[in-house]
């Protein structure tokens, strides 16, 4: 992983101040974020049959940053939806580089409810650097978007898979991230901030991003360990850039797996297991003598 | 040299008032001063001096401009319930450093002195008791605590208070003062807004009402996960509530904000918000909510269906 270009690198002593895990935290960051990585079009096109995007959140506007559509997986009518970031420039920003602003959020539950609705199962990939942080997203209500989609989806009767497959940015990747089972690829990274900005906030200074990159304990094993991911993708040694077809294979398989563990359960029997499945996130201490 | 001896015989005789005690002690310098402190506040917004006594009389909101200062998680409990008399719950859930985490001070030692600076076990306190009557599970945020941040700890109290509602049948109240998910517990602060989320996705199938108080500043996380998601959603005047901080949106967009951008106000006007409510009138505002929301028939109903759920949640363990 030696050829991974660090960006926004000032000088090689900046690089050797920090230590090994540091830089191989901040590697899998700099993997995610890579401009070869596939992205949720891309996984599309090699898991999927007969794709139909749709467009639009009924209220606003359609957003770029989020693909919806319907498509079949092994056959089965499924609903995919996903962050979708931009290769070349034009496409970043028509992408919104994959940020996607509060219509982006209503459209993907619109067509989750969809599938709800027809019975359909549910696949959301995540790739998204966070939702967009700008005037016309937070006038149009960014985190009532983000909240009533967390709401919304721990209702969804339907089986939900949701895939990691670069950077879990924050509350702008959770939006759609709330499933029965939560896949992560090797190299994705999934944090409540991104390494620069706790950075920035806590050492002022966002060139120590591989420190944070290291103590916000983001990478797959990391969150594995933690309990907030369920299987972890096998990704080719050098990134998922470098096979697209064979990550995609291997995540196929995984998918495969996960949606005839879902479909096993009634919905009413998915509903308590995915509450059940959050109600144990998280981790904290119980002191014995209350004093108040 | 007589003159000089003269001079000072004569000054003595011709003093008219005699000072009774010759050496009186002088206040050391540092020490002069009129000590107002604790006496008198100077208002934030208007530069007004507020007594104490009156501002705690008026829920510290100044007299002269309305600003509302901001204040404590268990002043904020004691104003809502019925005579101030609430029940403080889930002292015992504190958070822990799952991660080891080290910034400019390791985590714990960062808690322990949120601990000694707020006074508080954690960075929100629940609390239940009556409010107009009603039966309410109430929790209050305290910026004091690490700028009442989130981690598993106040995710585990959110969450522990929407259930025991839904057990007893009763309202929650939720006071946002908070500056997002806490850094120092990574990814795990994250989940707390799908747990938190998860858990009012049941309240709200149960038809138990939440509601939701937006203080000044509630932004990030917070605001994303329970914060916009009260069945009423009122916010203190002028208080700053967003999903981005104004300094990030700045960076990336390269232009100034307005400087109403973010407040209460700007989010009545773009429909975020159901009301703009005075301190002084939140009490009497929540009761009416809460008169309106907890109605009996549909308690009745609702009841039986919840104990399907749980009787199956049974079966299964």
């Amino acid at each position: 992983m030696s050829e991974i270009p660090i960006e926004n690198d000032r000088s090689v002593e900046t690089q050797k101040s920090y230590s090994e895990e540091e830089l191989s935290a901040f590697k899998h960051v700099h993997l995610a974020r890579h401009q070869d990585r596939p992205y949720t079009l891309d996984f599309i096109e090699h898991i999927f049959e007969e794709f139909v995007e749709v467009h639009g959140d009924r209220r606003f506007a359609d957003d770029p940053a989020v693909i919806c559509g319907f498509a079949r997986f092994h056959g089965l009518p499924v609903v995919v939806i996903g962050h979708q970031k931009g290769r070349d420039t034009k496409q970043r920003q028509y992408r919104n580089f994959g940020m996607p602003k509060p219509e982006g959020y209503r459209k993907a539950l619109r067509v989750m409810k969809v599938a709800e609705k027809f019975g359909r199962p549910i696949f959301s990939f995540i790739d998204t650097p966070g939702a967009y942080p700008g005037i016309d997203a937070e006038e149009r209500g960014q985190a009532e978007a983000i909240s009533y989609n967390l709401r919304e989806m721990a209702k969804l009767r339907v089986p939900v898979i949701v895939t990691i497959i670069g950077e879990g940015g924050s509350g702008g990747a959770l939006a759609i991230g709330i499933g029965d089972h939560v896949l992560m690829l090797e190299n994705a990274v999934y944090s409540v901030i991104s390494p620069e900005g706790c950075a920035a906030i806590l050492w002022k200074d966002a060139s120590k991003a591989p420190r944070a990159a290291k103590s916000l304990r983001l990478t797959a094993s990391d969150l594995y360990q933690q309990g907030i991911i369920d299987h972890i993708v096998q990704e080719p040694p050098e990134g998922a850039h470098a096979g697209v077809s064979e990550t995609a294979r291997s995540l196929d398989t995984i998918l495969y797996k996960c949606l005839g563990d879902s479909l096993s359960f009634s919905a009413e029997q998915r509903l308590v297991r995915r509450y059940a499945k959050m109600r144990l996130l998280g981790t904290w201490g119980e002191r014995e003598a209350v004093s108040s | 040299m007589r003159a000089t001896v003269g001079a000072s015989v004569s000054r003595e005789t011709m003093t008219w008032f005699k000072k009774r005690k010759q050496n009186l002690e002088s206040v050391p310098v540092e020490e002069r001063v009129v000590k107002t402190e604790n006496v008198f506040v100077k208002c934030e917004e208007c530069d007004e001096p507020l007594y104490k006594r009156d501002l705690e009389e008026s829920l510290q909101v100044c007299r002269h401009c309305g600003y509302h200062f901001r204040i404590g998680a268990r002043e904020r409990l004691a104003m809502l319930f019925d005579e101030g008399i609430y029940e403080e719950l889930d002292a015992e859930v504190i958070s822990i450093d799952p991660l080891s985490f080290v910034d400019s001070k390791p985590y714990p030692e960062r808690l322990e002195q949120a601990r000694r600076v707020s006074g508080l076990p954690e960075a929100i306190i629940n609390g239940t008791g009556n409010v107009g009557g009603h039966k309410v599970y109430a929790g209050a945020m305290d910026m004091l605590f690490i700028g009442g941040s989130m981690g598993s700890a106040v995710g585990e109290k959110v969450t522990r208070l929407i259930e025991r509602a839904m057990k007893e049948r009763a309202a929650v109240v939720i006071f946002a003062a908070s500056g997002g998910a806490r850094m120092q517990e990574g990814t795990l602060s994250l989940m707390q807004m799908a747990k938190i989320a998860a858990a009012l996705a049941q309240l709200d199938e149960a038809r138990l009402p939440f509601i939701s108080v937006l203080t000044d500043p509630t932004t990030g996380g917070v605001t994303a996960s329970f914060a916009m998601l009260g069945d009423a959603i009122i916010a203190e005047p002028k208080a700053l509530i967003g999903f981005a901080g104004p300094r990030v949106i700045e960076q990336t967009i390269r232009q100034k904000l307005p400087k109403d951008f973010q407040r209460s106000e700007f989010l009545l006007e773009h429909g975020m918000v159901d009301a703009i409510v005075d301190r002084r009138e939140m009490r009497a505002y929540i009761i009416k909510l809460l008169d309106f929301m907890m109605n009996p028939d549909i308690q009745r109903d609702s009841e039986q269906s919840t104990q399907r759920r749980s009787t199956y949640q049974y079966e299964r363990q």
